[in-house]
Formats: C-alpha cells, structure tokens, sequence
C-alpha cells in the first residue's frame, strides 16, 4: 500500500515535470521573510528543466525497481525518500540564494536519516562523515551568500541582486572559495571526495541510486546556477588551477576504479570520474562545454542509475559484490547481462549512447581551453574503457561461478526500467535534439559576458 | 516598572502562598497565573500604562526592546515552569519558594534590561545571582549540589567584586555612574575608563560563561539539579547577555581598538573551548553544559556593532535556544542516568519524543527549518555587517559544525543502536507539553519574522 502511493506520487511528480519541461517556464514569486527581503522564488529554466526531469524520472524507476526487497518500516523509509525528492526539486527550482540554502540542507537531512537507519554494517560512522562534511561546505555557502547579500544594493537575495553586489577583489575571492568548497564536496571534487565510496557502498541501494544520479548534480548545478554567474572574474582567474584539479581528480579515481574488485565501489569512483570532467569543462567557461554537461547531466543520471540497478540485483540474488567471484552472467541471465554491457558502454561513452554526445562537446571545449588539459582527459577515456570492460569481463563472461548458478531471473519490474532505462540512453544518444532543445534558453542567459 | 514592582510583589506573595495553599499543583497553577499576570503588567506599560508612575530618571530606562525582552523572558519561564512544575516539587519541601525565587529572578531580569546606571547594573546583577547560588545547592542532600553551590557562589562573588571595581574605575574618571557615549577627553581619564570597561568586560563574561571565564559553568551545571541547570542555562543566562550588550555596545568606542583584539579573542576562545571539550563528554548533561558554553559564543556575536539586526538576532536566538535547550534538559530530567547511553534505542520504544529530541537538537545545531538556522543566520548576518573580520565567521562556522557532531551524536544513539532506555514513567501530557516547543521551533524556523513584528509596532 504505502509502496504503491509512494509510487503514484512520483509518477505525477514525473508527470509534472514533463510538463514543465515541454511547455516552459513556470514562476512561483511570494514574499517569504520581510524582514530579510526574502522571495519564495521557484523558477524554470533550461538548466532547471533537464534536472527536473532527471529527478522526475530518477524517483519512480528507484521505487519501482526496489519495490520488491525494500526494508522493515517501509512508510517512514518512503516517505524519507519523498522528503528527499521535494528537497532535490527545491535545490533546482530556487531563484533565491536563501531558499537555495534552505533546500540544499533539506535534502540532505532524510538522506542522513535513510542511510543511517538502513544502510549496511559501517552505516553510522561512514553517514556521519558524509553529514559532518557536506554540512560544513554548506555552512561555508551560507557565510558566502550573507557576503554577497549585505554588498547588494537592494539588499535582497535574488540571483540577479547578488550578481552586482559590489565586493571588492578580496572579498569576491573568498566568497567564490566559501561556494567553490561546498560544491566541490558536494560534487564530490578530488581532495575532497573521500566520503563518497563509503557513503555509496554503505547507503541502501535506493539511496545510493539517489545520492549518484541526482545528489551529486546539486553540486554541478550549483557551479552553473550560481557559481559562475555570480563570480565570472575569480571564475576566469581561478580556471586553470581548478580545471587541473578536476582533471587529476578524473585520472585519480579512474585508476583507483582499475584496481577495484567490489563492483559498486568501482561505479562510485567512475561516478567520481565523470563528474571530475564534468567540472573541469565548467570551469573552461565555454558555451560548447557548458552545453556538454547540461546534456551529459541527464545522461550520466541514467547511466548510473542502469548501472546501480544491474549491480544490486546481483547483490541481492548472490550476496556477492566482489567481482572476482561473479562471472559467467551472460551465460545464467542473458538478459541482464546484455542490459549491463548496454550501461556499461554508455559509460564509456561509445557513440549511439547518450553520454557520447555530452562527452565530445566536454572534451571540444578542453581542447579549446588548453591543449594539455584535453590531452589528460582524453587519457581517461582509455582508463574509463579499462575498467569498464574489465568490468564486464569479469562479470558477464568467464567461468560461470557458482553464486552465479543460483540467480534467477530478475523480478518483472527491475527488468522494465532497466529497459526503458537502456531505451533513453540509445534514443537520446542518436536523437539528442530534444535536450539541445531544452536547455538553450540557459545558455543564453547563463555564460559569458 | 511595572515588571519590577509586580514581580517582587509576586515573589512575595509566592513565598507566603505556602502557607495558606498545601497543594504543589496548585502553587504551580499561582506560579503560571501570576507569570501572565507579570506578562499582562509589562505589556500594559508598553502600551503606555503604569502601576505607579515612578520617576526613574537616570536610574531605570525603558526602551521598547528591554520591554519586549522582559515579555520574551516571562513567556519563556512561563513554558519552563508549566514543563517543569511536577519535576521542581520533587526537590527540596516546598515547592512555592522555588517559584519565589523565580519571580525574584524576574525581577532581577527587568532591572537588567532596563538599567541606564552601573549601580542598577549590579543591582540586577545580584538580584539575579544570588537565588540562582540557592537553586544551585538546592538538592541539600547531595553533595555534587552542595559542591557546586559553594563553587558558584565563591566564584560568583569574586567576578561581582571585579565588576565593581571596574564601575568605581568608570567613577574615578567620568564622576558618575552613568552609561554615556565616552568622550575623548584627558589621557589619564581614557585610561581609566578602559580599564573599567575592561574589568566589567571580564565580569559579564563570567555571568554568561564565555571563556576563559567559565569554568564554572560545567561543574555547577552538572552539579544543579537538572531542572535548575535549564533554567540557569537558558533564561539566566540570556538576561545577562541582554545586559552585557546594552553596556558594550554604547561603550566599546572608548576600548578602542583593544575592542577589537579582546572580543574576538573571547569569541573564539569560548566557541573553542564550549565546543571541542563538549565533543568528548560521555554525559549528556555535561556535554550539554560545554554546549551552552559554546552558544554563548554564537550570542557574542552580537556585541559587534549597533545595528537592529544584532538587537532582533540576540532576541531569536535567546528565544530559540532557551527553547531548545528547555526540551532537551525536560527529556533529561526523565532519563534514570545521565550517560549518552540512556538514550540507546529511545526512537523505538517512545518514537514522538524521540523526534521531540531531534528537533530540539537540530535547533541547538542550526540546521534549517528550526528556529536554530535563523538565530545563528541573524548573528552571522549582523557580525558581517558591522564589519567584523570575515575569518571570523568561517572561524565560528568550522565550530558550528563541530557542534553538529556531539548533539548528532545523541540522535544517533536514539535511532541507530540498538537497546533499552533508561527513561522514566512518562504522562502523554508531559510529551505533548514538549510538542508546543517543537513546533515553536519550527514555526520560527520558518517565519522568524513573527518574533519581531510586536518590536516595532
């Protein structure tokens, strides 16, 4: 029952956000705080949009997919779960810094509370790491976002008010560290990833599904939303240093991904990986880029989630997650092995897939950026190619192992959205107009004056 | 005035009531009776309406904020003593001299926010203290009481000595004690003056715990009853923090810029000291001691400059956190010890007043959608806005999330280790009680605004 209006409310969340993506902007504008000058400020733009319907889409196929091995208690676990999602849509949706704040912790919360209580043997400890952490970049935000509010002339919180709030250089570079840091741990960025593994690895697998394809967006979206906007000067001085530091943060987790035997420990670090590079085409200020990551925002979503998904029904049918003992997939579920070769090569961003598209206008503006910096990219492309096949050789051919043997055929609903999961990542990498189509209002308004 | 007058008088009557009313129930229902009685009497004056119309001239001020803290600080005893009745007639034989005391207190409290003269300063000051010694040792027959009556009270009486020798210095130079923007005047006078302000400085940071005059706070606060510790810990505290701010931010100029060395200095040192030592306690009662510690260093803040925003964000965050720590202190006083691991599996066996915890917790931490956000917002907000160093809020933040850490770790104990809790027999009605708190919280966790509007109009 409670699986069953937890499902429904999502689907009309889906069902909204379809709309709102199909037939345009929509604006929510109260007066929150008066004293603060605060707005209750919902807005739809492109970049809005595709994260949007990322999470529309994200929330349903999670509950249906899980339907059947979800915990003791399920009412509060889902309705947590739900907690989450209006937090995510708000993060998306907020044209005010302080409601922005005010969501970001919001989906935050439910998450600590999910993890902790359903997560897996280290789940405390390694929760609290993941709440201590992100609270602090958070924290941070909010001193920065008071900075820009008392330098505005018209002492409100609106993203175009904060834009020409008028700092002088020291203060505009400590601001633009004080957001920088609580994106970066968000997203997360190289030094400060280390929560991300264990946080993955210990969450529940619905959780985790939520944290990957759509937490770690709040963090790019938050260097596109805000970031970028508001500090173009210590974006531009600072690019080179952090374009760097994202990119030796791909190869970092990239090789680590290589030498991992617990296959969702290496989705995290390629999870890592790829928004690494993500970042660093940011960070290049490029329209080309930019529009490679609004796309491959979506599409790394999807990806990871097809991903998550093959990965916990094999969890859940052979208790394993070491790939040393799996093998011979292909041979026991032939159907989930082809769907997991499917995923796996979106994540490698084999053309036809979805992350193909975001990919090439990613590695276009490094190249345009600095010539160096795509030549270290492009080497995580080989990497990225290693541990992925690798992956899928260890897991679908080979020897049919004797866990193996046992699975059965995987349940009727984990099998649909894998499906129409596969679907969207073939369509949108063939036919990716729809999603140009979509965000080009942002980049318009967005980059680069 | 009308809050002094009427206060004292009910302190009296309070204290005779216990012979002519046998009931603790009913000298309960007195005691709230005549707390909205007070709350009536102090709100008739703001709108111009007096009990005695008394020239207080140079003595006594009455500024429409001291007078709407008065109402906040009534309000807030109002919510403890009607929690916190059944658990005060527990201690000691007669309830009704406790809530004498309390009145004495209030009255004690009117006197400080509304004092315009340093020898009304020290008045309040003692009216305030000295039953806050009684209620300290009030659990004559154990010795942890009676060890950190004495502990306060010695102590206690030295800063008030330090105090006053800082207002004779104030006298030696200016000829009077009166609180007036300082001039610049002789050398030798400016000196003078300096070190006065420096010596009350020292003094009112004893009042409110701030490091590195708090030593006391965790003894005495361990050692009170726990019922007494929330009062102390809230109210009382918050009072003396109204009274320091109505002194330092008139007078800081004549520090100079020795004002801008000594109260960051007290700032971190106190976030420091509240918050890295409150991460090692095993006892909740402790750990919440050294937090009350730490949160004093959050209300520093607003001795930082003049503007309205420090003046509405000391007000939010006295209101959120005397809230947040009542409830928690109230779930304390049911726990049989006072170790973290009473706590273990509290979110199974009483689900309500676990979520009750959470949410006063989360206050206390500052996380969003509790009052807690905004009060430490309005601190941050008016600190940057008076120019302060931006080192020192990331400096506060680093610690504000340390805070997250141990009063997290008490959620953790009640929803994710396993066990039985040592808590007592609880009425349902003792956590719907709690309920109001929590929903007081969020309310103003969302629309803090409310708190002020009768400020202004």
């Amino acid at each position: 029952m409670a699986n069953n209006i937890a499902l429904a409310t999502t689907l009309v969340i889906l069902g909204l956000s379809i709309l709102v993506a199909v037939k345009g902007a929509v604006d929510y504008n109260q007066p929150w705080i008066l004293i603060l000058n605060t707005r209750f400020l919902l807005h739809t733009d492109g970049l809005a949009k595709i994260l949007i319907l990322l999470t529309g889409i994200s929330f349903p196929a999670i509950l249906f997919a899980t339907t059947q091995n979800q915990p003791k208690q399920k009412n509060i676990f889902l309705s947590l779960l739900l907690f989450t999602q209006s937090g995510l849509m708000g993060v998306f949706l907020a044209g005010d810094a302080l409601l922005f704040y005010f969501f970001w912790e919001l989906a935050l919360i439910p998450v600590y509370f999910l993890s902790s209580i359903w997560g897996g043997e280290k789940r405390v400890a390694v929760t609290f790491k993941f709440f201590i952490y992100t609270f602090l970049g958070s924290l941070l935000m909010l001193v920065g976002i008071i900075l820009l509010y008392i330098h505005t002339s018209e002492q409100n919180f609106l993203i175009s008010s904060l834009m020409h709030a008028s700092l002088t250089p020291v203060q505009q570079a400590t601001a633009f560290v004080l957001f920088f840091l609580a994106f970066a741990i968000k997203m997360p960025l190289f030094p400060f990833h280390t929560w991300q593994p264990d946080a993955y690895e210990q969450s529940p697998t619905a959780v985790t599904m939520v944290l990957s394809a759509v937490m770690v967006k709040m963090g790019l979206y938050g260097v596109i939303r805000w970031l970028l906007p508001l500090f173009p000067l210590a974006a531009k001085t600072n690019a080179l240093f952090i374009v760097s530091l994202s990119i030796v943060g791909v190869l970092y987790a990239s090789f680590i991904a290589i030498r991992q035997d617990d296959i969702k420990r290496l989705i995290a670090y390629s999870s890592i990986a790829h928004i690494g590079l993500m970042n660093a085409a940011l960070f290049t200020q490029n329209q080309i880029g930019l529009q490679g990551v609004l796309i491959q925002l979506f599409s790394h979503g999807i990806n990871v989630l097809g991903l998550w998904m093959v990965a916990d029904i094999i969890e859940q049918q052979t208790g394993i997650r070491s790939m040393k003992q799996m093998g011979g997939l292909a041979k026991a579920q032939p159907t989930l092995a082809i769907l997991l070769v499917g995923f796996a090569l979106a994540n490698i961003a084999l053309p036809l897939t979805n992350a193909f598209v975001g990919e090439f206008l990613i590695f276009n503006s490094l190249f345009q950026f600095n010539i160096w910096a795509a030549a270290f990219a492009g080497v995580s492309v080989v990497l990225s190619a290693i541990y992925t096949l690798n992956m899928i050789q260890k897991v679908a051919y080979g020897e049919l192992s004797t866990p193996m043997q046992a699975m059965n055929t995987p349940n009727k609903n984990a099998q649909i959205v894998l499906i129409i999961l596969l679907v969207i990542v073939f369509v949108t990498g063939v036919f990716p107009q729809p999603l140009f189509n979509l965000t080009a209002d942002s980049l318009q308004q967005i980059i680069i004056k | 005035m009308n809050a002094i007058i009427v206060s004292a008088l009910l302190g009296v009557i309070m204290m005779f009531s216990s012979w002519y009313v046998k009931g603790e129930r009913t000298q309960k229902t007195i005691a709230l009776i005549g707390l909205v009685v007070l709350m009536v009497a102090n709100l008739s004056q703001m709108n111009g309406w007096y009990v005695v119309n008394y020239d207080t001239k140079s003595m006594l001020i009455f500024s429409r904020f001291g007078l709407y803290a008065n109402t906040l600080f009534f309000g807030l005893t109002f919510i403890y003593i009607w929690i916190n009745g059944e658990e005060i007639s527990k201690i000691g034989n007669h309830a009704a001299d406790f809530y004498a005391l309390f009145f004495f207190m209030l009255c004690g409290v009117s006197v400080l926010t509304s004092f315009d003269n340093l020898l009304m300063l020290f008045i309040g000051i003692e009216i305030l203290s000295i039953p806050l010694y009684i209620l300290t040792g009030s659990d004559k027959k154990s010795l942890f009481s009676n060890e950190a009556a004495i502990k306060y009270f010695l102590m206690g009486s030295f800063s008030t000595g330090i105090l006053l020798l800082g207002i004779t210095f104030i006298y030696g130079a200016t000829g009077s004690f009166h609180l007036r923007v300082p001039q610049t005047g002789i050398k030798y006078e400016q000196f003078m003056t300096s070190a006065g302000l420096i010596l009350i400085f020292a003094a009112m940071n004893f009042k409110v715990s701030a490091a590195p005059f708090h030593f006391w706070t965790p003894d005495v606060y361990d050692g009170a009853p726990t019922v007494f510790t929330s009062f102390m810990a809230t109210i009382a505290k918050a009072a003396g923090f109204i009274a320091f701010i109505t002194i330092f931010q008139t007078q800081y100029k004549a520090l100079g810029y020795s004002w801008g060395l000594i109260l960051p200095f007290v700032i971190i040192s106190t976030l420091l000291v509240g918050n890295v030592t409150a991460v090692f306690q095993r006892s909740v009662k402790r750990m919440l001691a050294y937090s009350s510690i730490a949160q004093a260093g959050f209300m520093l803040f607003a001795l930082y400059g003049t503007s309205t925003l420090a003046n509405e964000g000391i007000l939010l965050y006295m209101v959120v956190y005397s809230l947040a720590s009542i409830g928690v202190f109230a779930v304390l006083i049911k726990m049989k010890e006072n170790s973290i691991e009473a706590f273990h599996g509290l979110g199974k066996t009483h689900p309500l007043l676990a979520f009750l915890t959470t949410v006063f917790l989360c206050s206390l931490a500052g996380i969003p959608i509790t009052g807690g956000f905004f009060a430490k917002y309005y601190m941050i907000n008016s600190i940057l806005l008076a120019g302060a160093g931006l080192w020192l809020v990331i400096v506060a933040m680093v610690f504000a999330t340390i805070s997250v850490y141990y009063y997290f770790k008490v959620i953790q104990a009640m929803y994710f280790v396993e066990g039985h809790p040592a808590i007592m027999e609880l009425d349902k009605s003792y956590t719907y009680k709690l309920s109001v708190i929590a929903i007081l919280l969020l309310i103003l966790g969302v629309f803090p605004s409310l708190l002020f509007n009768y400020l202004y109009f």
